[in-house]
């Protein structure tokens, strides 16, 4: 089939470490990402662990209160920054989307490894700023201010590192752009795209456009606590309201950076395991870029509650719940795919499902708080953190997990044992849900976010939840122990083992250095099973 | 796919002149805006909101040649300068109707 060596074999580079790190191959810039981001991954999970038992345990001082501030800003930092926004595309992207259009990599291969390096040193000034200056910070990770300004922890290290990190995300951005628009094999028109690659083309504008903005708005928080500038102090005629409003700008299109990709491998995981062309693909394309152009404004719905003006409230009520519809679009895509269709029960397909399930519940929740009555009811409670739990974990981290093993056949050439993983999806599905939701009813009884201690008519259902975390850390373990076990263990995987027709099934597993000995030209759009279809 | 295709446009350079009177349109820009913000806080933000993007315009327009650049480009930075109006809008129906 091919006589170049698979990109995990090719030695030109060197071997070891070295080439590695200096190897601008999109496959093993990809895996860079998935080992660093998995690692950091589990130690938010780690410190998410811990503030459940210091709920389980209020009043026994398990840890003190700034440390509590602190342990919740560093679990909401290392997801958000070093997990769910590079997520997907930093994985997947990187290692997927030249295949997927028929390239040999992407446009900036060398830009590609910088973003990587970008990304790394963020982390690295985000960990510094825990043991340097006035120690770990505090504010939450969206550094409201004037607390951000005023408090004498470490925010100015921890926000330059979040400033960086904005950089590897610009870059990648630009690359995904360019590499779309001038790399698609012949043939390959935008329509004949796969879904993913829609996906990764609309994250990338939203990651390029809104990005900007939240790092200007970190360098104005480091100016204001360097020098005094005034711009968002009220003490000093600023406006704490104008950094919400920036902050949010970025950080909410940030929620569908996030998601989009994983509703792109959704789409790309179905027709392979129903047999049969994606429902509704124009549609789903289309609410792609029509989330990342609406979804980027509809940001206030953050403030409700925060002093802006009653019209601002109504409006952007207006626009958080049109941004509901692209979205329903797609969820009603992805059912009627499955309608009919030749459904084979496999490990990837259970998790989409689970990704399709507990994003409607995580996408409902959310259009309940757009409405601005609701939203006063339950600002700033539980029902805000089961609510964006099940979206950012149930969504963008089941559909992470649904994407590792729909291409770990093809990314690693190892397959994993099925048993295992089907035996990990229970205790991760229930501990979630008894987790999650269990916040979504604390929060409707009133329990406030972030606070240290409890009041007594809350504490079952925070020990109902606490239950449900060690039960999803559980199924966590047993499912990277599962695919770890597989990278050294695993048997080896044919080139197309789930029966997949779009490119990256065509070349084999691991994929050569260069991904294909010619590149291909294509006719068709693509889940073409044509067998199926007669 | 191919690079070379892409022709280079910068045959048309403006002379000094152009220059010179961008540079003297840019100067009574600023003389204005300080002017402006002697009479008060109002003037001068609608003096910023105003000169100010004109200003960009021109260091843009001529200063980093959007004038002798294809259609293509010129669409895209409108598309960018379109993006941020909206932004500035919606932040208005806040900081407007507090």
């Amino acid at each position: 089939m091919t006589t170049q060596p698979s990109y995990l074999d090719y030695t030109g580079n060197g071997t070891g470490l070295k080439a590695w790190l200096t190897s601008t191959d999109h496959k093993r810039v990809g895996l860079l990402y998935l080992y660093s981001m998995i690692s950091f991954f589990l130690v938010a999970v780690g410190i998410g662990v811990v503030m459940r038992l210091v709920q389980l345990y209020p009043f026994q001082h398990l840890v003190k209160a700034q440390t509590y501030n602190a342990l919740f800003t560093l679990h909401g930092v290392i997801m958000i920054f070093l997990f769910v926004v590079p997520g997907l595309p930093a994985i997947f992207g990187n290692f997927f989307l030249p295949i997927l259009i028929g390239a040999k990599d992407v446009a900036f291969p060398r830009l590609n490894l910088a973003s990587w390096y970008f990304f790394m040193a963020g982390a690295i000034l985000a960990i510094l700023s825990l043991f340097t200056g006035g120690g770990a910070p505090d504010t939450g990770w969206t550094f409201y201010a004037p607390f951000s300004l005023k408090t004498g922890t470490n925010i100015s290290l921890a926000v330059f590192g979040a400033f960086v990190l904005g950089f590897s995300s610009m870059l990648t951005g630009i690359n995904f752009i360019v590499t779309i628009h001038r790399l698609r094999a012949p043939g390959m028109t935008f329509f004949r795209m796969p879904l993913m690659a829609w996906a990764l083309y609309s994250t990338s504008w939203i990651q390029l456009l809104a990005t900007p903005i939240l790092a200007i708005t970190l360098v104005l928080v480091i100016l204001e606590r360097f020098f005094g500038i005034g711009i968002f102090d009220p003490a000093k005629g600023g406006d704490p309201l104008l950094y919400q409003h920036l902050f949010w700008i970025y950080s909410h299109p940030a929620v569908y950076i996030m998601i989009l990709p994983g509703m792109g491998a959704i789409s790309e995981i179905l027709p392979t395991f129903c047999k049969r062309p994606i429902f509704g693909y124009k549609a789903i394309a289309f609410s792609s870029m029509s989330i990342a152009g609406v979804g980027s404004l509809v940001w206030a719905h953050h403030m409700f509650t925060s002093g802006m003006s009653e019209f601002a409230n109504m409006v952007f009520s207006l626009l958080t719940m049109i941004v509901a519809v692209p979205s329903a679009i797609k969820v009603f895509n992805w059912v009627s795919t499955l309608y009919k269709g030749s459904i084979d029960f496999q490990p990837p397909l259970l998790f989409a499902l689970t990704f399709i399930f507990l994003f409607c519940i995580g996408g409902l929740t959310g259009v309940m708080q757009g409405a601005l009555a609701i939203n006063v009811h339950i600002h700033d409670t539980y029902f805000i953190v089961g609510h964006f739990h099940y979206v950012m974990f149930g969504g963008t981290g089941f559909a992470l997990f649904a994407a590792l093993l729909y291409w770990f056949p093809k990314m690693f050439g190892k397959m994993y044992s099925k048993r295992a993983i089907y035996a990990s999806w229970l205790p991760l599905f229930v501990g979630f849900n008894m987790l999650y939701f269990g916040m979504l009813i604390l929060g409707m009884m009133g329990m406030p976010r972030r606070y240290y201690v409890h009041l007594p008519q809350f504490h079952w259902m925070h020990v109902f939840a606490t239950v449900g975390s060690w039960l999803l850390v559980l199924g966590l373990l047993m499912y990277f122990g599962t695919l770890l076990y597989a990278i050294f263990r695993g048997k080896k995987a044919d080139a197309n083992p789930w029966g997949g027709v779009s490119l990256e099934w065509t070349i084999p597993s691991p994929p050569p250095l260069e991904n294909f000995e010619t590149i291909p030209t294509i006719t068709t759009g693509p889940y073409h099973f044509a067998e199926e279809e007669k | 796919m191919d690079n070379t295709t892409h022709a280079p446009s910068h045959s048309a350079h403006p002379g000094y002149g152009t220059f010179i009177k961008v540079w003297v349109a840019l100067l009574v820009c600023t003389f204005a805006l300080v002017g402006l913000a002697h009479l008060g806080q109002g003037p001068a933000v609608w003096g910023l909101l105003t000169l100010t993007p004109l200003k960009a315009g021109l260091v843009f327009y001529f200063f980093m040649h959007l004038k002798y650049e294809p259609p293509l480009l010129k669409v895209v930075v409108l598309v960018t300068l379109g993006t941020l109006l909206i932004f500035f809008a919606l932040l208005f129906a806040d900081v407007a109707f507090r």
